[in-house]
């Protein structure tokens, strides 16, 4: 890690003739957060990106040592705030696996409506960003209007906008509000018919196209070799969807296709995103007027102990893959948490990506990444 | 060749963001679909939902009676030591001893509002309130009371 006069002085040494380095970040409004990047220029080429972590660092997985199996999971909400209801699932899963509950059908139904809304959220505000980094400001507005929708719905049945805490070790906290479907099927309707509009403005304006296309490539070998998972890597042509190879809850009786695109781009990236939605109310449709009867949580102890030994769940977030890897040592507290965030894998391939490309291409294959910083971070 | 691909591209241009301003110039002839709430001024109309997650609150009867036993199952619940229970005993009238509460102190400053005191609590003795606006001048003043002074636990409440 340098400090600010370290890299100034690193560069006075090291760097070449007619060479520039800028950082952008950590306060920049394009990085969504404390993204600090360390750019070396040649006029407006990228030649460097070196990305200096640690600004929102908050130890989670110490903290979590200290956490019992009930607790630690509101922490899980912190790290990717976007897509909290997944990570707070992928948790309370590793939980459950150790423990082997059986969780209620109807909490594994409310599980996944909940993540898929969570990810159609996630995506809106992602697109809305996305947009206002390459300066058209009017979709940002657009998107939030439909997100906005889900932040109702979860406010009323979780309590909460962002950071939900709502699944729980053996099924969910609470049962649906009375008025959940009825909600969720408004926001269906509207979804659908708004989502035009996304296109009119933003997928087939063409200032928008000639920015994406043919910017940020990342070929198929290298999104395996980085590491990423998640739309990034789907925008390659990588089949990595969790949802798809490693069902959970009750993924593998619905109907959905795992969206792939070829091209590698930043357009296929985010044209997989734009096609995931689609997915995501389609899974929603299935599942919102057969939610079973019965309980939603699964009758546990009172004090959670996973026997000793090692256990590891995934889950797909928003983002890509995020997984638990819990090793207990039949303590109430876990003996060690290690969380596998799908942003730090996928931001280890954009110097790759960006190398050789203009400065202003930068925002455009780094919004494609969608990246969150706490969640890099942790 | 190269003046037809030229002028498609114009064309295209020119369409593409005609269809994006006619978008935009709906929404400004149609302010009815203005989403946007005026947020301080409309706090009268503020209609929260009934689980939203404001603050932790004790809930007092009329005769300032609570359900808390001073079991400190919420306290035990808390990621963050935001509860702390000081309990005390009273004398019955037959003489006994009997365990109460006699300040639960709660540090809103702390709080992450993650619902597991809630629901922790075996009486339902506390609940979550819909109040947001949280800001003082003063950190101290985050440090709250909950049991109102002078109230006492509920009769057959255990």
């Amino acid at each position: 890690m340098y400090t600010q006069t370290e890299i100034i002085k690193d560069t006075t040494v090291n760097g070449s003739e007619g060479e520039l380095v800028i950082n952008v970040g950590p306060q920049h409004p394009a990085t969504h957060g404390v993204l600090h990047l360390v750019i070396t220029l040649n006029g407006e080429t990228i030649k460097k990106i070196e990305p200096h972590l640690g600004y929102i660092h908050r130890s989670i997985e110490k903290m979590c040592e200290s956490l019992s199996y009930r607790q630690f999971i509101y922490v899980t909400s912190r790290m990717d705030y976007l897509s909290s209801h997944i990570n707070n699932l992928g948790s309370a899963h590793c939980v459950e696996k150790g423990m082997q509950i059986e969780i209620p059908a109807r909490a594994k139904v409310i599980r996944v409506l909940m993540s898929e809304l969570t990810r159609i959220a996630s995506h809106e505000l992602w697109l809305g960003a996305m947009a206002m980094d390459l300066g058209a400001f009017t979709p940002f507005f657009y998107a939030f209007r439909e997100r906005e929708m889900i932040n109702d719905i979860m406010e009323e049945t979780c309590g909460a906008r962002l950071t939900m805490n709502y699944m729980v070790p053996g099924g969910v906290m609470y049962d649906i509000h009375p008025d959940f479907q009825q909600k969720v099927k408004a926001f269906v309707k509207q979804f659908k018919e708004k989502v035009t509009e996304y296109d009119d403005l933003v997928t087939n304006n063409i200032i928008f196209q000639n920015r994406m296309k043919g910017v940020g490539i990342l070929s198929k070998e290298d999104a395996v070799s980085y590491g990423c998972t998640g739309p990034v890597a789907r925008g390659s042509g990588v089949s990595c969807d969790i949802r798809k190879i490693f069902p959970y809850e009750i993924y593998d009786t619905v109907a959905f296709d795992e969206v792939l695109e070829t091209a590698g781009d930043s357009f296929a990236r985010y044209m997989v995103r734009v096609r995931e939605m689609h997915q995501s109310i389609r899974i929603i449709e299935q599942l919102i007027d057969n939610i079973p009867e019965g309980e939603y949580q699964a009758k546990t102890k009172a004090v959670l102990k996973l026997p000793k030994g090692e256990f590891y769940s995934r889950v797909e977030t928003a983002r890509g893959e995020f997984g638990v890897y819990i090793v207990s040592e039949g303590a109430t507290t876990p003996y060690r948490i290690k969380f596998r965030s799908p942003g730090f894998s996928n931001l280890s391939a954009l110097e790759h990506m960006a190398k050789g490309s203009k400065l202003g291409d930068l925002m455009a294959t780094m919004g494609t990444l969608d990246l969150v910083i706490p969640d890099i971070d942790r | 060749m190269f003046l037809k691909e030229y002028i498609s591209d114009v064309y295209n241009g020119v369409t593409s963001l005609l269809k994006g301003m006619r978008k935009t110039g709906y929404y400004f002839f149609h302010p009815k679909e203005i989403i946007t709430q005026q947020y301080p001024e409309n706090r009268a109309t503020l209609n929260l939902p009934e689980r939203f997650r404001g603050e932790v609150v004790m809930t007092h009867d009329e005769h300032n009676e609570h359900a808390c036993t001073g079991c400190t199952a919420c306290e035990l619940a808390c990621p963050n030591g935001t509860i702390k229970i000081i309990t005390k005993f009273d004398v019955t009238p037959e003489g006994k001893k009997k365990k109460a509460i006699d300040t639960f102190i709660y540090h809103l400053e702390l709080c992450t509002m993650c619902n597991l005191c809630i629901v922790a609590c075996p009486t339902d003795a506390i609940k979550m309130a819909q109040n947001f606006e949280h800001s003082v001048f003063d950190r101290n003043k985050l440090t709250k009371k909950l049991n109102l002074p002078g109230s006492k636990i509920r009769e057959g409440v255990e």
